[in-house]
């Protein structure tokens, strides 16, 4: 990208006017949030408001702390002995790092999607059953059956795939395999969807597709997504977050960060100047 | 000149020819229109090669001829019209006077071996010396050969990397012909075997009783069912039970939850587990377990409880199996990728329901595949059922009891006093055959199975 392309090729998406601020119901929230890698400092005095009503990008250059960031927020660094985490995100208010809060019911309620489609090698159906089979959400195969066709089809993948529910998922090609990891996510109902690059492994077709998706599921879920596509950012998110070297830039309004950067960091990674 | 010090000679020469060839090779080394083709060293190796050898291939074949040449040549001596005419007498008196001639012996029990041994060193003498110039011939013509073709436009260095090639290609084929050699062996001997006693009789009989053979129909008595049951109710069944579920719970364990400083000391532990000697694990099983086995089997009130039980044999053969098992598995599931577990523990599953609904479906067929090499590796296991098994063939499903297996019996049949043509030695050939063609297919279908499964995740 060139200096004469920026900012006017970002296409903001102005069907829906932009939320007054007093109307948006905050979701999570993130105070003074560092973490460190071993002895690696990833992610530097971050603070952050998620809410309901929007979708919310966090864009950067690569290594910048985007995807570290977004994994704090249902805890899956846990998984990384060497990881550590301070400051305080709540979901709701409540703490989600307290002792009190179970990270098997945080996952539950803060669903993740990842960059390469990570289908399970079950049947289609299965795949989207996983999560209501662990957490007990249906109480008999009706109920699950149910589950099944309507996560499926918010997740746009029904008309393509109910004929052959009990193929394996792995067979399905790289887009509907992100799909039906969307649907597998929104299958247990949760109440946040974290997706980490959700569209870098697919084709221009799959992305459009995805992109569609995550518009239909605004308002229905608070959504993050982290990308490394400036262009992909100003479509489908309202919100979006600049990060650079484990801190965060700036934050603000799509149309504010595109059109009229505050930060001139912010201003020479949009405009293509690095990253 | 001893075969010992003609071998030192030829490499020598080879040496010699190594030098000489790449101090002229580097001489016209960068001179010319043309440039040289090969370093001056691969010239070198081009006639070492050449020098060494053809004579030293020479020198294994002529060993291995000229002994016998040199018996002929005393037989065919005025002084061995004496000997008696056949049998084991006349090969004593023959094997005397060698070792006499080659001064090995200072006294023969037989008159006739001394007066043949003059003859015999005559005799090896002159092999010896014609052996000795035609290796230094074939030596030096080599040598003269290859240093003649030494020129800067000679691809001395292809024919060597061939040379090479060669080498390891026949030490790779040798492993493999060995096999093909023993699967022939034993498919002859059990031919023989099979010609006294039919084949249904061994493969279906239910009895079993070498010692007793009668002559008159041998296969009565040669019913092969017994051991095969035993072998695998000891290796595959009690075995099993042991090593299946704590192999795959060590696995586990070390794989998704042990800490890495645990993993640290805790696998190479797990593997020394696998390298004791098998003939420890026999003393352990013969003289710890099957006495501690008995005793409980009779205070269970199993009265005549064997002391070689099945499960004393089995249950040391299982924990000797475990750290194959478990590496196996531990293998397959670092292979699943770590993008199910995250997945599966971003749904909000506990670690064990990603570990019991997506990792081990997942590394399923190759812990199936690593359960197969482990069951045939159990069936082929010969010490410890040696030591702790009992000799007596019987069918039962009574852990208690005692319950023999294939490489037992096999090792009972070749240790006795029986002659070698006897269907009882013979019997174990056919016992090895069937034993080799099992974990032979155990394997193959160990290994498609992980092939199989290799290609689904790449």
């Amino acid at each position: 990208m060139t200096d004469t392309q920026a900012p006017n090729p970002v296409r903001v998406d102005q069907t829906e006017p932009a939320t007054p601020k007093a109307a948006t119901h905050i979701k999570m929230s993130a105070r003074d949030v560092n973490v460190f890698y071993g002895a690696t400092h990833a992610i530097k005095d971050v603070s952050i408001d998620v809410d309901m009503e929007n979708v919310t990008a966090f864009i950067g250059p690569s290594g910048c702390g985007k995807s570290t960031f977004l994994r704090t927020l249902n805890r899956m660094n846990d998984t990384i002995p060497i990881a550590k985490v301070t400051g305080d995100i709540t979901l709701d208010g409540e703490d989600i790092y307290s002792p009190q809060m179970d990270v098997v019911q945080l996952r539950a309620r803060v669903g993740m999607v990842f960059q390469k489609p990570n289908p399970f090698p079950k049947s289609i159906y299965e795949n989207v059953a996983y999560g209501p089979r662990i957490h007990g959400l249906a109480p008999n195969k009706g109920a699950m059956d149910q589950i099944v066709e309507q996560s499926l089809k918010r997740a746009g993948l029904w008309d393509e795939v109910k004929d052959r529910l009990h193929d394996s998922g792995t067979a399905l090609s790289g887009g509907q395999q992100q799909r039906l990891c969307i649907a597998r996510a929104i299958a247990v109902d949760p109440e946040v969807i974290l997706m980490d690059e959700p569209c870098s492994a697919l084709d221009p077709i799959a992305t459009a597709k995805i992109e569609e998706l995550i518009h239909a599921l605004r308002g229905k879920y608070a959504i993050v997504i982290v990308t490394h596509n400036m262009q992909q950012a100003a479509r489908v998110s309202q919100k979006t977050a600049f990060f650079h070297l484990g801190n965060l830039v700036e934050y603000g309004e799509t149309s504010d960060i595109f059109t009229n950067p505050r930060e001139e960091r912010t201003k020479d990674y949009i405009t293509g100047r690095y990253g | 000149m001893t075969v010992f010090a003609l071998f030192f000679l030829v490499v020598g020469l080879g040496l010699i020819g190594w030098l000489t060839a790449r101090a002229r090779a580097s001489r016209f080394a960068t001179l010319g229109a043309g440039k040289r083709h090969s370093l001056p060293s691969q010239h070198g190796w081009y006639v070492a090669l050449w020098t060494a050898a053809p004579a030293l291939l020479f020198l294994a074949i002529w060993s291995a001829v000229s002994p016998s040449l040199a018996t002929q040549e005393v037989l065919a001596s005025p002084a061995a019209a004496e000997l008696p005419a056949f049998g084991f007498q006349r090969e004593a008196i023959l094997s005397e006077a060698r070792t006499l001639a080659e001064g090995n012996s200072f006294g023969a029990f037989n008159e006739e071996a001394k007066a043949l041994a003059p003859a015999y060193a005559k005799a090896q003498s002159k092999y010896r010396w014609i052996g000795t110039a035609l290796a230094l011939l074939l030596a030096f013509a080599g040598g003269a050969y290859a240093f003649s073709r030494v020129s800067p436009m000679f691809r001395a260095r292809t024919r060597v990397e061939r040379t090479v090639m060669i080498a390891l290609l026949l030490a790779s084929l040798i492993a493999i012909l060995t096999t093909v050699g023993i699967f022939v062996s034993l498919l002859i001997e059990s031919a023989r075997f099979f010609s006294v006693v039919p084949l249904t009789d061994f493969l279906f009989g239910t009895h079993w009783s070498p010692q007793i053979i009668k002559s008159s129909d041998p296969g009565a008595s040669l019913g092969a069912v017994p051991l095969f049951w035993g072998t695998f109710f000891i290796g595959a069944i009690i075995a099993m039970i042991v090593a299946i579920p704590f192999g795959l719970m060590s696995a586990i364990y070390l794989t998704q939850y042990a800490a890495p400083s645990v993993r640290k000391w805790m696998k190479p532990i797990l593997e020394i587990l696998a390298g004791v000697p098998t003939v420890v694990y026999g003393y352990f099983a013969a003289l710890t377990v099957a006495p501690a086995v008995r005793d409980f089997a009779v205070s269970l009130g199993f009265t005549y409880a064997s002391s070689e039980s099945a499960l004393a044999a089995g249950l040391v053969m299982g924990v000797m199996i475990i750290p194959f098992v478990s590496s196996m598995a531990d293998d397959s599931i670092a292979a699943v990728p770590g993008a199910m577990r995250d997945g599966s523990l971003a749904m909000g599953a506990t670690t064990s329901e990603t570990i019991s609904k997506v990792l081990l479906p997942a590394a399923l067929p190759g812990v199936v595949a690593g359960i197969l090499l482990a069951v045939s590796r159990a069936i082929g296991e010969t010490m410890i059922v040696v030591m702790a098994a009992s000799g007596a063939a019987t069918i039962t499903l009574n852990p208690f009891e005692s319950a023999t297996t294939v490489t037992k019996q096999i090792v009972d049949l070749l240790t006795g006093e029986a002659a070698f043509d006897s269907p009882k030695t013979l019997a174990a050939f056919a016992l090895g055959l069937t034993l080799f063609l099992i974990t032979f297919l155990l394997n193959i279908v160990a290994l498609r199975v992980v092939k199989k499964y290799r290609e689904a995740y790449e």
